[in-house]
């Protein structure tokens, strides 16, 4: 009993998918109060198909049996279904967890209240920026304020260790000490994690996307800091640009393989940054339920296949970043068996200067159908729209 | 307030369980532990593990439990550095915890 057999590396048994996903994020709707520049959901408006009550509870019996601990809720703006805190109770109620983001419209008094005397609720406020002028340039005017107000409600109501999450971008990446003051004013875990080209993000990532320069700065940032610092493993395509381990976490894209995306109207998808048809698993409600969908759709048990390095099978790097985020490189045009568009190894570079169709999006609820540029004053040249907040797979380590 | 049972002093002479709030997921490598309370995850790398530490609450000690899922002496290290590990994370707890020590 002791011999302890050759036990396959964990993450190579992560990628060959496990019965049920470790994080699962679902988005309740497409419904926002903001709109947010780089929103990977390309929310604003909700869908007329959004699942039911009754559906939503379904699907969580289901997560209980499947033992999913717990799930990342996220949207749009989760918290403006008039059914959000009903089904935030019958979760933890089902022994599912919840962690969910928010960019704090609803956080009053009374909410913080309420969530500080739940030991099963964890809460992830939205923020680009530490400063007004930079968040807001993003997220919409007066989202900072609302952001800080939300914090400031927890952090009264003696709510302990909320989440602000981040995406690291050009203009924000020399403000990580300045988020990291900003959480340990308020008792909360900073959480930063990868701008992806999905959604809306597709319209702004050439301007946003951090620099080469600021990737390492970011490799150095993470390196010196990740102990304390949540990342939803969103950054392996950086760790070629130092030894093995050195950032925390996994480093290996679950897509389809240990996490997965419910969407508002049950469509599941690979991950949370791949919302379109090429990764679609199928439907909840279409396909007899979450876990025949998540076990049996086809794209699902073909991800699960050990995949081609493709144009990257010469690279001495290959096994630490293993090609980089799939939403990435679709996103950007860039063929799926390549580089990631920020490869560390500046493999990225040429291939985006190549012709290239970058695919058009398939699901959107902006609410102008575009983006537009908000009405008020223009903070920078950017537009204004407003994301699910970040997700990824998850932020532990394993014992 | 937890002067004894300060994460990281893990002593194997004494007993230990699962916390509480701990659910334990099989899984064909291990198991996967999620910790409502502390919101953190950790994975059980292989079986025996998995059997040690839902058995734990059995036995007085660890060293008992160590024998009873058949762990030599000579094999233990690697076991009571995973369970040092767990009990920094709060994933155990001594068996004489209550819930105000947390």
């Amino acid at each position: 009993m002791t011999s302890v057999a050759p036990v396959p590396r964990l993450v190579d048994q992560f990628e060959r998918g496990l019965d049920a996903p470790i994080c699962l994020t679902w988005e309740l709707t497409y419904a926002c109060n903001l709109s947010c520049v780089h929103c990977l959901s390309s929310s604003g408006k909700r869908d007329p198909r959004e699942l039911s009550t009754q559906q939503c509870k379904d699907i969580i019996d289901e997560l209980e049996r499947m033992q999913v601990f717990y799930v990342n809720i996220g949207g749009g703006e989760p918290t403006v279904r008039s059914d959000f805190w009903e089904l935030v109770d019958y979760a933890t109620e089902h022994h599912v967890g919840v962690k969910f983001s928010t960019n704090g419209v609803r956080i009053t008094p009374e909410v913080a209240a309420k969530l500080a005397a739940s030991d099963y609720v964890d809460v992830q406020i939205s923020l680009d920026g530490a400063t007004a002028e930079v968040n807001d340039a993003v997220r919409g005017p007066g989202s900072f304020a609302m952001a800080v107000r939300a914090l400031e409600n927890l952090a009264a109501a003696g709510f302990s260790d909320a989440k602000i999450s981040v995406v690291v971008t050009r203009h924000n990446v020399d403000q990580l000490d300045d988020f990291k003051a900003l959480a340990d004013r308020y008792g909360a875990t900073l959480r930063i994690t990868r701008l992806r080209p999905s959604g809306r993000g597709a319209d702004v990532w050439d301007e946003l996307h951090p620099t080469a320069a600021q990737q390492v700065q970011l490799y150095d940032w993470l390196v010196a800091h990740g102990e304390r610092v949540l990342t939803g493993d969103s950054f392996f395509h950086l760790s070629g640009l130092g030894e093995p381990g050195a950032l925390a976490g996994l480093n290996l894209c679950g897509a389809g393989r240990v996490v997965c995306l419910i969407d508002p109207v049950g469509d599941v998808y690979a991950c949370p940054f791949a919302i379109h048809d090429r990764f679609l698993a199928g439907n909840v409600v279409a396909d007899g339920g979450f876990d025949t969908v998540w076990k049996y759709s086809e794209l699902f048990r073909e991800l699960r296949e050990p995949q081609s390095a493709g144009a990257c099978s010469g690279c001495a790097h290959y096994d630490a970043c293993r090609g980089g985020c799939m939403a990435a490189k679709f996103f950007t045009g860039l063929p799926m068996d390549g580089p990631d568009p920020e490869c560390v190894q500046g493999y990225g570079e040429p291939a985006l200067a190549l012709d290239r169709e970058v695919p058009s999006a398939r699901v959107d609820h902006s609410r102008t159908g575009k983006r537009k540029t908000p009405a008020g004053p223009v903070p920078l040249t950017l537009l204004t729209t407003p994301p699910a907040p970040p997700k990824a797979f998850c932020n532990e380590s394993p014992v | 307030m937890d002067d004894l049972d300060r994460p990281g002093r893990f002593d194997p002479g004494r007993g230990w369980r699962l916390h509480p709030q701990v659910a334990v997921r099989p899984e064909p490598f291990g198991a996967l532990l999620y910790h409502f309370g502390t919101r953190k995850l950790s994975f059980l790398k292989n079986r025996t593990v998995l059997e040690l530490v839902q058995s734990l609450g059995e036995y007085d000690d660890v060293l008992s439990a160590c024998r009873a899922a058949g762990i030599d002496e000579s094999a233990q290290q690697p076991y009571l550095h995973a369970l040092s590990v767990l009990v920094s994370s709060k994933m155990l707890v001594p068996q004489d915890h209550t819930r105000e020590d947390t």
